[in-house]
């Protein structure tokens, strides 16, 4: 897809940069101690943090990853949305006040505050540092994929732009300009999500989708055509190679793909490092529509529904006899060995589109495995992410903890269920690219002008800011005042743990822009799957055993976290996932097809703390 | 320097009942979580098809069901921890900073 910058665009864009640095720059006088900021004084009001809470974790993974994943793959996606927002749960009933009353500044303060151990120090910051990490990958991916269509600059471009923004943002005021950007963007994510699911309703469902246009107007859309085999050879086309359903036709000079599908053969897109839809210089369409709307002639699905309600919508969608074209993407060898991929249509029936069962098929125990170890690493994971529990740490009590727990649980959930309109809206909009669908919501809010793009473009590029920002403090805490603080007995005065904690930020921010330009492509809300089953593993087992365990120790705690870490970090370096992306070969060729580490890493902690605990009792510190 | 809390706390003397009451709607939403991840690996999906009412499916209704109870349970967690704050306020504290 070759969508540029339009001047709005860059204009609104550059406006929110602009406010960002400001409240930068207006909150920095707030940040010379080291309370200020690594927790921003501990005066955030609760309902600020609320938001804020909102802010941090509306991250590029729920808005661009899972509206992405519901629009190519239907409920799959929404099954995130279900796992982020019980994840609170876990964290409202039984972390929130805790931590609060425990902990100083990080995640470490919390688990350490019994036992004063240097394992513990070292092992919680390392997993601060490793989840943090695992979290940045997928924001700096998705800023990538917002730049290219919202100013028109190439994906690396746009992880650069992310990590120099928000490496000024940390770097001048900590925590509570942090806080105030996440506020800001949390609330207006929540503003204009629903202002185009608002829009969406009114339009309605049609099978001739609006989509999208160029500058001059043309419609940008791949011309879905079906057909056989014998009638293109017909017609002079040349069968030039097959494997497995696709085959390569010629015509003339001009190469295609089509997938067979029975009898049917349908076009369609693809790109090797030459080629892209047979051009050098060729484009990918925009993809995904209703073919066929339940209980509708073709005509009158073609006029469209007109505006719906939100349970008609869906109620429309799941209908048996509703069509919708779902895109996938495969790689094959054509004739001469070169690596193609290919982008296919696949028409599913909206009862098949509704339900959970693309991605993660539940049919042979191995599936079923890795759903449960999913559900299971959303659930448990949020509570122990570093970047949301310093957030504790900012509010004045307890109280003002669970409150603000509160408010993040109304503000994410309502989020939560935009998201399922806004992915299936893009999905049956023709405004998925199919080669990365992190920009679906964006392109949705495209197909109804620029002015709805560029707010939601810019909103989305904010929710990256505000979330590595986050990331960032939490990483920068830990080697500023885990590592070199208390773990190095440095004993820092209040300004040079500030300093280091900036010197900490920059290196972490180069860390994530290297490697958010290596993953692009990959969707964000599944590689934030992973931070949650890393963070589930390493530091969830330790805080609920803290809690409930009187006979927990401290060689209990560091055990589990670097057990929990290395489990995880191993079971998905191992994995399917890995072997079929990054490293360029097969699922088959994987260790064992494990796709979620959390049904074993996250019980393999617990055991390990629970045994190391039992086994190291006489070195227990009895607490004060 | 002190590594103690960012902000002295008062003591709590509800901070017992509110952990016991949080270990219970922690259970609670569990069980119903539970009921949504085993029902679609049992059936293997099949029920998550069923029309529950209204055209939708019991995939979409239990979803956002989930979200919606998970919003209803912190607002009776809260309600309940206030009303114990105030009732039990200038006691002694059970757990202190």
């Amino acid at each position: 897809m070759n969508l540029s910058g339009t001047p709005l665009s860059i204009i609104i864009f550059s406006l929110f940069v602009i406010l960002v640095l400001y409240l930068s720059y207006y909150f920095a006088r707030r940040a010379k101690s080291a309370a200020g900021y690594f927790a921003a004084g501990g005066q955030i009001h609760w309902a600020v943090n609320g938001i804020s809470f909102a802010g941090d974790y509306l991250s590029a993974a729920s808005f661009l990853g899972i509206c992405g994943m519901i629009a190519t793959l239907g409920y799959d996606g929404f099954l995130y949305s279900i796992g982020y927002l019980a994840g609170w749960i876990v964290a409202l009933f039984v972390v929130a006040e805790p931590m609060k009353r425990m902990g100083k500044f990080t995640f470490t303060d919390a688990l350490d505050a019994r036992f004063n151990s240097k394992g513990i120090k070292l092992s919680a910051a390392i997993s601060t540092l490793v989840v943090s990490i695992c979290y940045l990958i997928p924001q700096m991916n998705g800023a990538g994929s917002l730049v290219e269509p919202l100013l028109g600059l190439p994906h690396w471009v746009g992880v650069c732009i992310v990590g120099v923004i928000v490496i000024t943002i940390v770097a001048t005021a900590g925590m509570t300009s942090t806080t105030y950007v996440q506020f800001l963007k949390g609330g207006l994510l929540l503003l204009f999500s629903t202002v185009l699911v608002v829009m969406l309703m009114l339009r309605g469902i049609s099978t001739e989708a609006p989509g999208l246009t160029d500058d001059e107007g043309n419609k940008l859309s791949f011309d879905t055509v079906e057909t056989t085999l014998g009638d293109l050879t017909a017609e002079g086309y040349t069968l030039v190679h097959r494997e497995d359903k696709f085959v390569k036709l010629l015509d003339g000079q001009e190469a295609s793909w089509w997938v067979q599908d029975g009898q049917t053969l349908r076009k369609c897109q693809w790109e090797n490092d030459e080629l892209v839809n047979g051009e050098p210089e060729g484009l990918l369409y925009p993809v995904g529509r209703v073919r066929q709307i339940g209980g509708m002639t073709a005509e009158e699905a073609a006029k469209g529904t007109g505006s719906l309600n939100i349970i008609s919508f869906l109620a429309k969608l799941t209908h048996p006899e509703t069509v919708i074209e779902q895109w996938h993407k495969t790689k094959v060898l054509d004739e001469a060995g070169v690596k193609t991929t290919v982008y296919y249509p696949k028409l599913v029936s909206g009862t098949d589109q509704m339900k959970p069962g693309v991605k993660f098929k539940v049919k042979t125990g191995w599936e079923k495995t890795n759903f449960i170890s999913l559900m299971l690493a959303l659930f448990f994971g949020t509570a122990a992410l570093p970047h949301i529990l310093i957030r504790y740490y900012t509010v004045p009590s307890p109280a003002c903890a669970r409150k603000s727990t509160i408010v993040a649980i109304a503000a994410i959930g309502f989020f939560y269920i935009l998201t399922l309109f806004m992915g299936l809206g893009a999905g049956i909009s023709t405004t998925v690219n199919p080669a990365d669908n992190n920009m679906s919501a964006p392109l949705l809010a495209l197909s109804f002008g620029g002015v709805i793009f560029a707010i939601i473009s810019a909103i989305a590029f904010a929710t990256v800011l505000g979330t590595v920002a986050g990331l960032i403090v939490a990483a920068s805490g830990a080697v500023a005042h885990d590592l070199m603080d208390r773990f190095g007995n440095m004993e820092l005065t209040e300004q040079r743990k500030v300093r280091a904690g900036k010197v900490a930020a920059f290196a972490v921010g180069i860390v994530a822009i290297i490697l958010g330009i290596v993953f692009k492509g990959v969707n964000v809300s599944f590689l934030v799957g992973w931070a949650f089953a890393v963070a589930a593993s390493a530091n969830l087992p330790a805080i609920l055993m803290l809690l409930f365990w009187p006979k927990t120790t401290a060689q209990g705690i560091t055990a589990s976290i670097f057990v929990g870490i290395v489990a995880a970090l191993g079971i998905i370096l191992t994995g399917p996932a890995m072997f079929a992306g990054p490293y360029g070969m097969t699922a088959a060729d994987a260790w064992h097809p494990l796709g979620q580490p959390g049904i074993v890493s996250i019980p393999l902690s617990f055991l390990t703390l629970v045994v190391v605990s039992l086994a190291t009792q006489k070195k227990r510190v009895v607490p004060q | 320097m002190n590594h103690g809390p960012a902000t002295p706390n008062a003591p709590d003397p509800a901070g017992g009942y509110k952990s016991r009451l949080g270990v219970w709607m922690f259970l609670i939403y569990c069980l119903v979580y539970a009921g949504f991840v085993f029902t679609n690996v049992l059936t293997e999906g099949q029920a998550m098809q069923k029309i529950v009412g209204f055209g939708l499916n019991l995939a979409v209704v239990y979803g956002m069901g989930l979200i919606i109870f998970a919003l209803i349970l912190a607002l009776i967690y809260n309600a309940l921890c206030t009303a114990k704050e105030k009732e039990l306020a200038g006691k002694p504290g059970e757990e202190t900073s």
